[in-house]
């Protein structure tokens, strides 16, 4: 019962929260209503005993990425309203028949009996920090040693990418 | 009425569609890249409703190293968004067309 309630509730929040970002003109805006859908995906995972991910979700995506998204929207500008004529005739009808496509591909592929995997039997599942470490470090130990070499490499390309300024090379134009 | 994983398979992919829109109605660049985010936060709740369905914890080791890749992914995207304008003064992806023939 408790669980219905949640979902209504932050289900409604997180359609609420993506329909803002899409349509919203101000990126402000958009950033806040993504954070919103985050926020209510991290219930979500409550809700399915994800508790480590959740935490997880809400430090790194509501926390960090998006405090990261309205830092480049300060830096970009925020004043700047968007004009939203298309150079592309065709590609407004085009994106929204390509939409509604999609959606009515999603509802006929939800309506099919999807077998996947095998049902373990035991007892439910447990995201607790402990069974997601026990399983992290026995059978995923050379996956996640790997992420930290990929973190590094973007930690490092994105210090390059800032590094080298216009004037510093004679790629400027215009 | 009990919450079923199928209810949160459908509400994932329900919130797909509206980042996908999003990456094909927008066209600020930093618009279109909460759109992608959104896609990867609607795949990773369907990860984890899959892993309560079958009484696994592999889903939630998936959207652990998800989020991993999207965090590099957020980094090097907004470094090259923030480079652009630097040199364009511009984030709309439709002026970004030099490679025109």
């Amino acid at each position: 019962m408790v669980e219905t309630v949640l979902f209504v509730i932050f289900g409604l929040a997180a359609l609420f929260g993506a329909i803002t970002m899409v349509w919203a003109r101000n990126p402000v805006y958009s950033a806040m209503g993504l954070m919103l859908t985050m926020f209510s995906i991290a219930v979500f995972y409550v809700s399915n005993s994800a508790h480590f991910v959740a935490a997880v979700q809400v430090i790194i995506y509501a926390g960090a990425v998006m405090t990261l998204f309205l830092f480049v929207i300060m830096l970009i500008g925020v004043d700047k309203a968007e004009d939203r004529s298309e150079n592309l005739p065709i590609q407004r009808p085009l994106a929204l028949a390509l939409i509604a496509l999609f959606g009515s591909a999603v509802v006929v592929a939800g309506r099919l009996a999807w077998t996947t995997g095998v049902h373990n039997p035991l007892d439910p599942v447990n995201g607790s920090v402990e069974a997601i470490g026990n399983e992290l470090f026995r059978k995923w130990v050379l996956p996640f040693e790997v992420t930290a070499l990929l973190l590094i490499v973007a930690a490092a390309g994105a210090i390059a990418l800032a590094f080298f300024r216009d004037g510093d090379d004679a790629e400027v134009d215009a | 009425m009990t919450v079923t994983p199928g209810w949160y398979m459908a509400l994932a992919a329900v919130l797909f569609v509206i980042g996908t829109g999003g990456i094909l109605l927008r066209r600020n660049a930093l618009v279109m890249f909460m759109s992608v985010e959104l896609m990867l936060n609607a795949v990773n709740l369907t990860f984890v409703a899959a892993g309560r369905e079958l009484n696994v914890l592999d889903g939630q080791v998936a959207v652990f190293f998800v989020m991993v890749v999207a965090a590099a992914e957020v980094v090097v995207g907004l470094a090259i968004i923030v480079a652009v304008f630097r040199r364009r003064q511009t984030a709309s992806v439709d002026e970004l067309s030099e490679l025109r023939g």
